[in-house]
C-alpha cells in the first residue's frame, strides 16, 4: 500500500453562518487518481482551495507527505511541489505559450534547464505549433492544454485540478485524459468535476460531497448506481 | 523581449552617442541635462507600472527623497560620491518598507494608489513644515518652504574642488541615463524581470506556481524607487536648490502622463514621453496665452482617447506593418483568421 501524501481531519471552512465545509476527513495515497463530485455547493471547491491554500480552514488541519500545510500561502504550496489549476482559466494572457511554460519551470529549475524543460512539455503536450502566440488569441481548449503543461513542468508529486473537462470539445477532453493519465505516473491527483461522463471515463475512486460533507468514497461504478448519489444530483430529499 | 542583451548595449551606445552629439546642436545642455533628469524618472515609473503593474502614485516621493538625501547628506560630507550612493539607497530602503507593508498586507490596487498618494502628500506637508530652526540633520538644515540652497554640487570623486557642472554635467547625465537603461533592460531579460512581468499578467497564477508574489513586487518597487531617487539627486545637483514642491502632487501626476503619452510597457516610451513632455512645458512656459496644465492635461485626453498605447508602442506597430519581416517558418495566412475572428466575435 502506497504512502499517504494528503491528509485532512475535520476540515471545517464557515462563511459567517454558512458553513461550507463541515468536518472533512480525507486521504489521499501517493499516484492515485480521485475525483470529486457533488452538486453545487456541496463543498467540494471549498475543500480545493483550503488544501490549495487559496482558503486558510476554520477548523481542522492538512499535512501533505506529513508535514502540516493548514496555514500556508498558495505560492508555499505550490513550491513544495503541488500543481494547481484552478476553475477558470487562470494563464498570463499577453505572453506567449512558451514564456508562461518557462515561467512555470523556472521555478523549480535554473534558466538553462527551464528551457530544456519547456521545450520537452511544447512537444508533449503538441504545442510545437502555437508556441510562439500568445495565450490571450488560443482557443480556449489550447489554453486549458498550455495550463495543464503550466502544472506538469514542474513534475508535482500532487496534482488539483478543478474543473479541467469545462468548456471542451470531446477531442480536447480526450487529449486532457491522456495527460492526467501520463501525469497520474508519477503525481497523485485530485480532480473536481461535474462532467459525469468525464469522471466516468477517468475516475477509480470518487469522493462525493454533499452539503460540505463527505456523503460517500467508493469505486466510481458503486458511487454512480447509489441510490442516495442519484438523489442527490436530482435534488430530492431522501 | 527580442534579440539579445549585447544587442542591446550596442545599440543604447550608438542612440546615445548620436542623442549626445545632435541634441545640444538644438537645445542647450542646461535644458537637456534636466529633460535627462526627467527621463531618468519616467523610466523608473515606466519599470515598476509598465513591467510590474504597480501603479504608484507617489513615484515623486522617490524622487523628492532622493533629491533631499542628496542635499542633506552633501552639506555634512561636503563631497558628492557618497551623498550620491545614499541618495539611492534611501529611497529604495524607504520603498522597500512602504512596499513590504502594501504587498504584505494584499492591499489592492486602488488602495496602493491612495496609500503611495498619501505618503507623498505627509512628505510634502512634513517638508513644508520644517522651516524652523530646530529642524536640523547635522549641519543641514531642512529649511521648509524656503527650501535647501548652496549644498556641495557634484564633484569628481575624491576632490571636492573639481566640480563638475554645465556642459560636462550634461554629458555625466546622459552617460547615467544609458547605464541605467541598460541596466533596466538586462534586469527585464533576467529572471527576476521575466517574472516581474509574469507577475503583471496573473498574480494568483505566479502565486500558484510557487512563487512569493509579496516579496518580487516589494523588491521590484524598490528598484524603482532607486532608479527615482538618483534622478532627484541628478536634479538636486542641476537646480542648486531644493523645495518642498518636489514632492507635490503636481509633479506625481505628470510622471504618470509621461508613462501614458510615451507608452507603458516599453522601456523607451516612458523616457521619450518625459523629455518630450517637460520640453513642451519648457517652451509653453515662455509664453503666457495658455496655461500649460491645461495643455498638458489636453494631451493625455487626446491620448487615452485615440493612442492609449502611447507614441512608442503606436510607432513600433507601424514600424512593423510598413518595413517588419516576415517570421520564417511561420505562415502569415493561418494567424489571420484569428485576428479576423477576433474582431467579428
Amino acid at each position: 500500500m502506497a504512502e499517504t501524501v494528503l491528509e485532512t481531519h475535520g476540515l471545517t471552512m464557515r462563511f459567517g453562518g454558512v458553513v461550507a465545509s463541515n468536518n472533512v476527513d480525507f486521504k489521499l495515497r501517493a499516484r492515485e487518481l480521485r475525483c470529486l463530485i457533488g452538486p453545487n455547493g456541496a463543498g467540494k471547491s471549498t475543500f480545493f482551495k483550503c488544501v490549495a491554500g487559496l482558503q486558510t480552514p476554520t477548523e481542522g488541519e492538512i499535512y501533505m507527505r506529513g508535514v502540516e500545510t493548514t496555514r500556508w500561502m498558495p505560492h508555499q504550496v505550490a513550491a513544495s511541489g503541488v500543481g494547481i489549476k484552478t476553475q477558470t482559466p487562470n494563464v498570463m494572457d499577453s505572453l506567449s505559450v512558451f514564456e508562461n511554460i518557462w515561467l512555470a519551470a523556472r521555478r523549480f529549475h535554473d534558466p538553462k534547464d527551464a528551457n530544456r524543460k519547456t521545450q520537452d512539455i511544447i512537444e508533449r503536450l503538441a504545442l510545437g505549433s502555437i508556441a510562439k502566440d500568445d495565450l490571450g488569441r488560443l482557443a480556449h481548449g489550447e489554453r486549458q492544454r498550455v495550463e495543464l503543461g503550466l502544472v506538469a513542468v514542474g513534475d508535482p508529486w500532487l496534482v488539483l485540478l478543478d474543473e479541467p473537462a469545462a468548456g471542451m470539445s470531446a477531442e480536447d477532453v480526450e487529449r486532457m485524459t491522456r495527460i492526467i493519465h501520463e501525469m497520474n505516473k508519477t503525481a497523485a491527483i485530485i480532480i473536481v468535476e461535474h462532467d459525469m461522463q468525464f469522471i466516468r471515463s477517468i475516475a477509480k475512486m470518487v469522493t462525493v460531497f454533499h452539503q460540505g460533507e463527505v456523503l460517500m468514497e467508493d469505486h466510481v461504478d458503486r458511487v454512480m448506481s447509489d441510490p442516495t448519489v442519484r438523489n442527490v444530483y436530482l435534488g430530492k430529499k431522501n | 523581449m527580442q534579440g539579445s542583451l549585447s544587442n542591446d548595449a550596442i545599440k543604447i551606445i550608438l542612440i546615445t552617442g548620436f542623442l549626445i552629439w545632435v541634441m545640444p546642436l538644438m537645445i542647450s545642455t542646461y535644458t537637456l541635462t534636466i529633460l535627462i533628469v526627467y527621463g531618468m524618472l519616467g523610466l523608473s515609473l515606466g519599470l515598476i507600472w509598465g513591467f510590474g503593474g504597480i501603479l504608484c502614485f507617489g513615484q515623486a516621493a522617490f524622487f523628492g527623497l532622493g533629491a533631499y538625501t542628496y542635499a542633506i547628506a552633501a552639506i555634512n560630507v561636503g563631497e558628492s560620491t557618497a551623498p550620491m550612493i545614499l541618495a539611492v539607497l534611501v529611497p529604495a530602503g524607504f520603498a522597500a518598507l512602504l512596499g513590504a507593508m502594501m504587498f504584505y498586507g494584499r492591499l489592492n490596487d486602488v488602495y496602493l494608489g491612495v496609500i503611495t498618494l498619501v505618503v507623498t502628500l505627509i512628505l510634502f506637508k512634513f517638508i513644508n513644515s520644517t522651516a524652523g530652526p530646530q529642524y536640523v540633520i547635522g549641519n543641514a538644515r531642512l529649511g521648509g518652504f524656503n527650501g535647501i540652497p548652496g549644498f556641495q554640487t557634484l564633484n569628481i570623486p575624491g576632490s571636492p574642488e573639481a566640480y563638475i557642472w554645465g556642459d560636462s554635467y550634461f554629458y555625466v547625465c546622459a552617460v547615467l541615463l544609458a547605464v541605467v537603461f541598460f541596466l533596466v533592460s538586462a534586469l527585464l531579460r533576467s529572471s527576476f524581470g521575466r517574472i516581474a512581468v509574469g507577475i503583471r499578467e496573473n498574480e494568483t497564477r505566479m502565486s500558484l506556481m510557487g512563487y512569493d508574489v509579496r516579496a518580487r513586487k516589494t523588491a521590484l518597487f524598490a528598484v524603482g524607487a532607486a532608479i527615482a531617487g538618483l534622478a532627484g539627486a541628478l536634479f538636486a545637483n542641476w537646480a542648486e536648490i531644493l523645495t518642498p514642491s518636489l514632492f507635490s502632487l503636481g509633479q506625481s501626476a505628470e510622471i504618470i502622463i509621461w508613462c501614458i503619452v510615451g507608452g507603458l510597457g516599453t522601456r523607451m516610451g516612458p523616457v521619450l514621453g518625459a523629455a518630450g513632455l517637460a520640453y513642451l512645458k519648457f517652451l509653453l512656459g515662455q509664453q503666457s496665452a495658455v496655461d500649460n496644465t491645461l495643455i498638458t492635461g489636453l494631451i493625455l485626453v487626446l491620448f487615452v482617447l485615440f493612442l492609449p498605447k502611447g507614441v512608442v508602442p503606436a510607432v513600433a506597430g507601424l514600424w512593423k506593418v510598413s518595413f517588419g519581416r516576415r517570421p520564417l517558418g511561420r505562415t502569415h495566412h493561418q494567424r489571420r483568421p484569428r485576428n479576423r475572428e477576433r474582431v467579428s466575435g
